[in-house]
């Protein structure tokens, strides 16, 4: 039962994770929280369900053309509400990443209906036994394409040119410019990065609920967000730890503490905030001679 | 080389340079100096293009490079050493060393150019894998020169590199200045340290104000009474 709980807890928090990681490298980059990220979410859940159902692709090919589309819009909102206000205050970023959310909700209330839709999985769901121990494959793949992304992930932003040069921004602007890097591309590039994820975790949870609806964003993107803040935002481990942290929390706290899971998830934030602000994470603060 | 040619300069409602004009000629060593919020680091950035100059010309071999992308002013050869070394600071000497390198594809030029930056500078080798912001600032300085130098530099700027140093490791930096110069490297030298800088220098500029007040050689300038009273404490 309990290990069971903590599977259920793992795979939910896998798509925090996914979600936070959004999260948290534009904002290491920009300072800026894309709170049209959770759209991008339900957006590419969206299209994975178009794909599987009406295309009827084979899952992956869904996941990876919803992950394609997913990076592309990312980068388009990034180029026409958040660049042109670069040095503008920071609230009048936020103030359009609001909408921006709001329209793409109301783009996909308009085109899609605001009933849910069902994501009719073209694959059987077996579950699995190790001794005691049950899980679904369904869950098994959701752990699994998490798993591998973060790994994707974590090696591009550790090993390739591009990824240092997205480590040399988040920690000092200036003089990544004095390298010869040019900050729009980096800018752009992570907003791909981040998006591919989300899009990324809209799917596996649309085939995991068995539906998409316009407002399925909401919950999982404040909660991705929790994540981030969890981990320490700007830290990309940390988005990883605080999305798994907070789907076991969450999981197991509804089990053995009460039903209301949503209200654990946000009181386990505000605790965390009280003990550590930073979050668990941080990235150390340097101090600028 | 290098001109500039009654460069303006606003930070917002302020202006830092009220038209400043000099020129670094191929090989030299030129040093700007003067006190503090002169506008000698705001010279440096609207060079590297970090700062738009308002009107004014931006010269570099030939070409007009005014408000052009820094990523093309570097690509051109002008790569600045800003001041406080900026060195980033949870990453690995070797790789600030590879980030100076970024717009270099040739691989094997990068390794070559590695090899002489650890020949320059011996600490930095041992300390390849340590994390940058953990270094000394002596050290952090030194990384910070020869990350610039991974560039292959036609011109170097630099700005205040003998900032919170002990004057022993200032001496040390400001030999291997002359070395990188030696060596072929025109540089552009921004300093407080009037002496020190003049020591080295070929020409030198005092700025005040946004306004370039005094040029003449570097001997000319060491024996200059006015120089004499307000820089080097006589």
């Amino acid at each position: 039962m309990v290990f069971e709980q903590i599977i259920n807890g793992l795979t939910l928090g896998s798509t925090y994770s996914l979600i936070a990681l959004g999260y948290t490298m534009v904002y290491g980059i920009l300072e800026l929280i894309n709170f049209a990220h959770s759209e991008i979410y339900m957006i590419g859940a969206f299209i994975g369900l178009i794909m599987v159902s009406v295309y009827k692709l084979p899952f992956i090919v869904a996941l990876l053309l919803s992950m394609a589309a997913s990076c592309l819009l990312g980068i388009i909102i990034e180029k026409i509400a958040y660049k042109p206000l670069r040095r503008a205050n920071r609230i009048a970023s936020l103030i359009s990443a609001i909408g921006v959310s709001i329209f793409l909700q109301n783009a996909v209330l308009m085109s899609a209906g605001p009933q849910a839709r069902a994501f009719p999985a073209n694959f059987n769901v077996t579950n699995l036994r190790l001794g005691n121990l049950q899980i679904s494959s369904l869950q098994l793949i959701i752990l699994l394409v998490s798993v591998v992304l973060m790994v994707g992930l974590h090696l591009l932003i550790q090993k390739t040119r591009l990824g240092q040069a997205m480590r040399a921004t988040a920690q000092d602007k200036e003089t990544a410019q004095l390298m010869g890097i040019k900050i729009d591309q980096v800018v752009s590039f992570t907003f791909a990065i981040g998006s591919a994820l989300g899009g990324a975790a809209g799917v596996l949870v649309g085939i995991y609920f068995n539906s998409a609806d316009p407002m399925m964003g909401f919950f999982p993107g404040l909660k991705g967000f929790v994540a981030a803040v969890l981990g320490g935002i700007g830290s990309v481990p940390g988005a990883m730890l605080g999305g798994l942290f907070l789907g076991l929390i969450e999981m197991l706290g509804a089990v053995y503490i009460s039903r209301y899971k949503d209200a654990i998830a946000f009181a386990v934030l505000i605790f965390i905030l009280l003990l550590k602000p930073t979050g668990l994470l941080s990235r150390r603060i340097q101090e600028k001679v | 080389m290098l001109t500039l040619e009654d460069i303006v300069t606003y930070y917002g409602n302020i202006c830092a340079l009220k038209g400043i004009s000099l020129d670094v000629e191929q090989g030299e060593i030129v040093t700007i100096i003067g006190g503090n919020g002169a506008g000698k680091t705001t010279t440096l950035k609207t060079i590297c293009g970090l700062v738009p100059a308002t009107s004014g010309e931006v010269c570099f071999l030939d070409n007009d490079i005014t408000n052009n992308p820094t990523s093309d002013i570097v690509g051109a050869g002008i790569v600045m050493v800003p001041e406080g070394r900026r060195v980033f600071p949870r990453m690995s000497v070797l790789e600030n060393l590879q980030l100076g390198a970024y717009l270099n594809k040739n691989r094997l030029e990068v390794k070559e150019d590695l090899e002489k930056v650890f020949d320059l500078f011996p600490i930095l080798r041992d300390r390849k894998k340590q994390v940058a912001g953990t270094l000394s600032g002596g050290e952090q300085q030194m990384l910070a020169i020869g990350r610039a130098l991974m560039a292959r530099p036609k011109l170097l700027l630099l700005d205040e590199p003998s900032m919170g140093l002990a004057p022993k490791i200032v001496a040390n930096i400001f030999n291997i200045i002359s070395e990188i110069n030696r060596a072929g490297t025109t540089i552009l030298l921004v300093e407080q340290n009037a002496r020190m800088a003049l020591s080295i220098a070929n020409k030198g500029f005092v700025i005040e104000t946004g306004n370039i007040v005094l040029e003449d050689t570097a001997e000319n300038l060491l024996r200059n009474e006015e120089v004499k009273k307000a820089y080097l404490g006589e």
